[in-house]
């Protein structure tokens, strides 16, 4: 009885075999990472939370009732209402608008760090950690300089320099942060070199970018994908405190470190809960979102993990 | 000797790696000719420079001095100074297996995708004639053409290393480097491995250099042993004369340790003293007369050289002070 009725099972293998044998199974490694992401709840949950925050954020102008700047006192320190749905803030600015145009700063600040010291990092860390010698050496203390270097400082320099602005806190912080991405990637491919699949591919005498990007780097992803999350988190975060400094981006900006930092106030943060708990959660939530997406991805782009 | 028909002929070959001042000597000048379609093994314990030995020859590892001449098709040429260009040609010459068939296949990679970029390097442009190729080589390491899209974690050990022996192949080479190929597989695959690579040797009339140190493993595959201690042969010879007249102390106590099937059989086997010394810090003279059972005055003193003895009308290549007193 048991040899007519074939299991779900069985059926779903013997489909699994036919279509091997036709040779339409593989090849397309990238609908099967798509797919391992989309069975991965918490990664699609991240990306809709990720892409929410992100949409509202860049179309905040059509969204939002208020300009971001627009300053009313007699409508100070008002707690949410229908009109001003996060309520406003000291200077009568709606909260609900400066969380959304701080957005556009914070997440460019801090994804845009992160992603252009995870993109230098890699790029010098996946070859000089492959070649070694002395293009790793001088790599290695060039960055220790870098990461030995007080941040603060090197703000204050070229703030005086080039003036306050956004982009020059882009740059800082790429240059401050690639560091930490080298080194990570130079030991990940210190272990990977000794690998024997790379002494054959360098016995076949395939070039050393083809070796180090191509075939060492997709093993290596893992923790720079968790590296380019946390450090999202990071920046955000060090974008707020620069900010009240008066070294980050300017005051008139909405961030949302600028916005944050009013609860600095002992009294604000007693009295005017609005203020600070909404773009409190949203930092976190944005920051959440990304690590799912990050660990879906690592997950997805591991061959050995089944989706 | 009958020189045109040597495919390789290393002669003197040293690599020594630096640290911190020190040296070591993992091949201290090691010197041999492997004859076309001929089957060398080169044995010995582990440290002993074998693995070296072989990635020297790939230019994997760079050499100190010596040379290991290659016949390409009638044009001999130092492998140690081919300029890039003829290096390429090399590559498509020499190829070698590995031995840990766990990490001689990129896991992020399938089968496919490992394997074609050698192909690309030497002109196979299309892709549909790489998957033919891929598919080819599949078959002929007995596996099947399809599995050419599954990654590395869906295979055994021994698939993976018939793979590794595919890979090897794709580029048609004529000399293989086999570092212990079969060392990390058990013995029922070990057995089916071996008997694919003596088939494919056949086939293709491939010449191996077989590293390995196993010696139930060389006595099925070799034609030729060479027998390595402490980056030096010690010993040399066709694989029944070693078997049969063994010269040196060292490859006699290897051998004893071979285990024999038989309740009956009493074994003597010789136990050696100690452990393989540092080649960091060789011993004086014989690097083998510490733990040697027959060692004595001038084996701590001077260096034997490897030299030829004629037994029964055959070279044989041994180096010993012992057996220049008899």
């Amino acid at each position: 009885m048991a040899k007519h009725r074939k299991s779900k099972l069985d059926k779903k293998m013997d489909e699994i075999k036919r279509k091997e044998e036709a040779g339409l199974l593989g090849g397309e490694s990238y609908n099967r990472a798509i797919n391992k992401f989309k069975n991965n709840h918490l990664a699609l949950l991240g990306l809709i939370l990720f892409s929410l925050i992100l949409l509202t954020s860049i179309f905040a102008p059509l969204i939002s009732p208020y300009k971001p700047g627009t300053i009313d006192v007699l409508n100070r320190l008002k707690a949410p209402s229908l009109s001003h749905v996060f309520g406003t803030d000291q200077l009568g600015r709606d909260v609900f608008t400066r969380v959304l145009f701080g957005g556009r700063i914070s997440i460019l600040v801090g994804l845009g760090s992160a992603l252009g010291a995870a993109f230098i990092g890699v790029l010098i860390g996946s070859y000089a950690g492959y070649k070694g010698s002395w293009i790793d050496k001088i790599f290695l203390r060039i960055s220790e300089m870098f990461m030995s270097f007080p941040r603060m400082i090197l703000v204050l320099m070229l703030v005086s320099i080039l003036g306050q602005s956004l982009w020059n806190l882009i740059i800082i912080f790429i240059l401050t942060g690639w560091g930490s991405v080298y080194r990570m990637v130079r030991s990940q491919m210190l272990s990977i070199r000794e690998e024997e699949y790379v002494q054959a591919l360098r016995a076949f005498g395939l070039s050393d970018f083809v070796i180090a990007y191509k075939h060492m780097l997709p093993n290596a992803i893992a923790p720079i994908l968790v590296n380019i999350t946390l450090s999202t988190a990071m920046f955000i975060l060090q974008e707020t405190s620069l900010s009240f400094l008066g070294l980050g981006v300017p005051l008139n900006i909405a961030t949302w470190g600028n916005i944050l930092n009013v609860a600095q106030d002992l009294n604000v943060l007693r009295e005017n809960w609005w203020i600070w708990l909404p773009v409190g959660l949203i930092i976190s939530i944005f920051v959440f979102s990304i690590n799912f997406i990050g660990d879906g991805l690592r997950d997805s782009t591991d061959p050995s993990q089944q989706g | 000797m009958n020189n045109d028909n040597t495919i390789i002929s290393v002669d003197n070959l040293k690599t020594y790696f630096y640290t911190n001042e020190r040296c070591n000597k993992a091949v201290n000048g090691v010197s041999f000719k492997i004859k076309k379609g001929r089957t060398l093994c080169v044995v010995g314990e582990s440290g002993c420079g074998k693995t070296t030995l072989g990635k020297t020859i790939l230019q994997l590892v760079k050499a100190t001095a010596g040379e290991a001449i290659y016949d390409f098709e009638g044009e001999k040429k130092d492998l140690n100074q081919l300029s890039d260009k003829e290096m390429m040609k090399a590559r498509k010459k020499l190829q070698i297996v590995f031995q840990d068939p766990h990490s001689s296949l990129n896991p992020a990679f399938t089968i496919f995708g490992s394997l074609q970029d050698p192909l690309k390097k030497f002109g196979v442009k299309s892709k549909a004639e790489r998957k033919k190729i891929i598919g080819d080589l599949l078959e002929d390491v007995n596996l099947r053409r399809e599995y050419m899209n599954r990654y590395p974690h869906e295979f055994s050990g021994g698939q993976r290393q018939r793979i590794g022996i595919a890979r090897a192949l794709s580029v048609e080479p004529e000399l293989i480097v086999c570092d212990e190929a079969v060392s990390a597989l058990d013995v029922s695959i070990q057995a089916q491995v071996l008997k694919l690579l003596q088939d494919l040797k056949d086939k293709r009339n491939l010449t191996y250099l077989f590293i390995t140190h196993d010696l139930s493993v060389v006595e099925y595959i070799s034609d030729r042993i060479a027998v390595m201690y402490l980056g030096k042969i010690v010993e040399l010879a066709d694989s029944d004369d070693l078997y049969q007249d063994t010269l040196h102390p060292y490859t006699e106590a290897l051998l004893s340790a071979i285990p024999v099937a038989d309740l009956d059989h009493k074994s003597d086997r010789i136990i050696l003293k100690g452990n393989v010394p540092s080649p960091i810090d060789p011993p004086s003279g014989c690097p083998f007369h510490p733990r040697c059972p027959k060692e004595f005055a001038k084996c701590s003193k001077v260096i034997p050289e490897l030299k030829k003895y004629i037994i029964d009308g055959r070279e044989h290549y041994a180096a010993c002070h012992l057996l220049d007193q008899k």
